[in-house]
């Protein structure tokens, strides 16, 4: 990155802003220091954007247990073949390398929110000046009557990313010829609400090919999903007769399962399955709720801002969040995370703050080369993130257009991809 | 395919409506000398080959990058796919700056600036398309050029540093790189090209709906701030 002139002007100013604010920090270290806890779409794209647009006025520590960001999305794509694992992976080395950001792989246990600190598992703590938190999601025990954490070795979720997805697609592999698989599907509000029926999508492509006679349940506790009426229109065209679909008028909400037998019941039937995909319904990542700041199972937080409600030193971003309109997708919280680290930067050097816009698409593959897509844009209100305008793919759009949205798809991929991680 | 079609061909007629263009269609003689231009690397006529670029027989209703047999850019394949149709709107703006209309063209052309020449070549090349069915003889809604942009949004000076943060938005698909594999590049635009090509978008000319509502939200100085942003960017 050279400097222009534009950039000179850039970093006078925010000097000079600097200048009036106050450069020493409460307990008289030189530099203001953001803290952000988890590297995934919410995270590392925060911590990129602080390190980045500061140039250097702002520490920032990435705190993130895995050597490695395997994406959930896209996820599903490497389960119907269409992409490799390898290929989902993304290391911190360029965040760390060209973004002089401390990344320090471990997990954060707590946060002592009047000392400013985080804890950390393997010892110690870290002071922030500005927190950022994006941990993502964890699952609610016992929503699913017969599922722990302990049977997803059975019955994978494969909701998070890496080897619960090669997991869950071995395990479709395996499967008897004319076998069964069954998907649990989670309740609202959960991550990336198309998510469920793509993987069902993918799951189809790849029986199809394999085990064609083999047949796909799936107990939804809704009564309507993301998409539906595209994703419908897919699995008759591509999947027919493959798929049944038990909604919540049919008794897809009462389900149990027993991971011993490999047993699904729904409304009191009875299925003997050759793979299950259970997805429990879901909250805000722990560490959200240790710090105290949950409201019910997720992080209410300022819209302009992404301040948490209850703690104005701390930023929520992505999944974890309650904030109105925006789906819970890596999208939302790449969004959202920009809007933060504007305004952390703002609070803490006194840089330029332009009022708040997000935006976020879904896309899903449906089969080869069939590509749909949903999306909206948002802004800030006092109460809520709001919608301001969306669209979403219609029924019987042509095969070049399709062809054309699934393309697209593999460009967001290595658009946000970069945005993230450098 | 067309459904974007026409919605974008009535918002036209709308824009043509005030924008008080002539009314005549071209002269299709003159059209014929200026076509001299094109054939270095377009026939059109009996027998017409693609060539360097592709023949124009029945280039009226044809969807952009259509024609079998020819090679097209990624760019213009992609247009297509997203549902661009060539009729003499959509003509008349990619004629008269080509890569405002179709990021990643290969019709090396810098345009037409005269509306008078580009109503010339295309009553031209109507002659040599079966079923001009969506040009109106005379009708004044079928010559805007892609967006009739008042003198004073094209003067704009974009506040770069407000770009850069409107950027980041841009970003999540948009590699700031360059690289263009399913998605286009908009880095190192022409700042007149992006302001045309985003106004084209927030009327719905252009048939993407993604870019029509981030478009679509966008105000006139904000379409310049990143215009002036991306301008430069490394
Ligand atoms: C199958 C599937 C398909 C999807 N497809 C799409 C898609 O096509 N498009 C889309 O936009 N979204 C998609 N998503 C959703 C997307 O993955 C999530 O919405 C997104 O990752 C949320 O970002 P986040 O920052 O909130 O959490 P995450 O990306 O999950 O990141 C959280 C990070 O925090 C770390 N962490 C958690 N707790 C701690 C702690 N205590 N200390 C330190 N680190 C911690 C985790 O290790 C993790 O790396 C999909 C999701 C799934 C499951």
């Amino acid at each position: 990155m050279t400097i222009n002139r534009r950039r000179f002007i850039g970093t006078a100013v925010a000097g000079s802003a600097a200048l009036s604010a106050p450069m020493v920090m409460a307990d008289g270290h030189a530099k203001p220091r953001v803290v952000v806890v988890g590297g995934g779409a919410g995270g590392a794209t925060a911590a990129r954007y602080v390190a980045k647009d500061s140039e250097g006025a702002i520490d920032v520590t990435l705190i993130e247990p895995s050597r490695a960001y395997y994406t959930c999305f896209f996820s599903n794509l490497y389960i119907g073949g269409f992409q490799e694992m390898a290929s989902l992976g993304h290391s911190y080395g360029t965040l760390a390398s060209a973004y002089g950001i401390n990344v320090v792989h471990d997990w954060a246990t707590g946060v002592d929110r009047d000392a400013k600190t985080v804890a950390l598992a393997g010892g110690g703590s870290v002071p922030y000046d500005r927190l950022i938190l994006s941990p993502g999601i964890d699952f609610i025990d016992g929503s699913v009557e017969g599922w722990s954490q302990a049977a997803q070795t059975a019955m994978p979720h494969a909701y998070k990313g890496g080897t619960q997805a090669e997991l869950l697609k071995a395990q479709v592999m395996a499967m008897p010829e004319g076998g069964t698989f069954a998907m649990v599907a989670p309740p609202n509000p959960y991550r990336c609400p198309p998510g469920p029926y793509e993987r069902i999508s993918m799951v189809a492509h790849l029986l199809k090919k394999t085990n064609p006679t083999a047949k796909i349940l799936v107990a939804d506790p809704k009564e309507k999903f993301s998409k539906m009426a595209l994703f419908q229109e897919g699995w008759n065209d591509h999947y027919a007769g493959m798929i049944d679909w038990v909604g919540s008028d049919f008794g897809g909400a009462d389900v149990s399962v027993r991971p011993d037998a490999m047993e699904v019941v729904i409304d009191g039937e009875v299925t003997k399955v050759d793979a299950a995909n259970v997805i429990p319904a879901m909250k805000a990542g722990l560490i959200v709720e240790r710090a105290g700041l949950t409201e019910g199972n997720w992080a209410p937080v300022v819209p302009a801002t992404m301040q948490s409600r209850m703690d104005e030193n701390i930023h929520i971003l992505g999944d974890a969040t309650s904030q109105g309109d925006m789906p819970k997708s890596g999208y939302s919280a790449n969004s959202q995370a920009k809007v933060a680290a504007m305004a952390v930067r703002g609070a803490l050097t006194g840089s330029r703050v332009f009022p708040a816009k997000f935006s976020n698409t879904c896309w899903s593959l449906i089969d080869a080369n069939d590509g749909v897509k949903v999306g909206a844009t948002y802004e800030a209100t006092e109460e809520k993130i709001a919608k301001v305008d969306g669209f979403i793919s219609e029924t019987g759009e042509s095969d070049d257009l399709r062809k054309a949205t699934y393309e697209e798809s593999l460009g967001w991929y290595a658009g946000i991809t970069a945005d993230m991680f450098g | 395919m067309r459904r974007f079609f026409p919605l974008s061909f009535v918002l036209a007629a709308g824009v043509a409506a005030t924008a008080g263009w002539a009314d005549q269609i071209g002269n299709a003689d003159t059209g014929a000398v200026l076509f001299g231009d094109c054939s270095g690397c377009h026939e059109v006529g009996a027998g017409a080959q693609n060539g360097i670029g592709p023949h124009l027989n029945g280039l009226f209703g044809r969807p952009a990058g259509g024609l079998d047999g020819y090679f097209y850019s990624s760019g213009l394949a992609r247009m297509g796919g997203e549902g661009l149709v060539w009729d003499l709107t959509t003509l008349n703006a990619y004629i008269e700056n080509p890569r405002a209309l179709v990021s990643g063209t290969r019709m090396s052309f810098g345009g037409w600036e005269d509306p008078q020449e580009r109503a010339d070549v295309l009553a031209y090349l109507r002659r040599y398309s079966d079923d001009p069915a969506n040009i109106p003889e005379a009708a004044p809604t079928a010559r805007v050029s892609e967006v009739d942009l008042a003198p004073d949004i094209l003067a704009i000076q974009g506040d770069p540093a407000y770009g850069e943060y409107l950027a980041s938005d841009c970003k999540t698909c948009h590699q700031q790189d360059g690289s263009d594999a399913g998605i286009p590049s908009i880095t190192r635009w022409p700042v007149e090209d992006f302001v045309v090509a985003m106004h084209a978008y927030k009327q719905k000319l252009r048939p993407h709906p993604v870019m029509q509502m981030q478009a679509g939200r966008l105000s006139d100085e904000e379409i310049a701030a990143l215009a002036a942003y991306f301008k430069d960017l490394e």
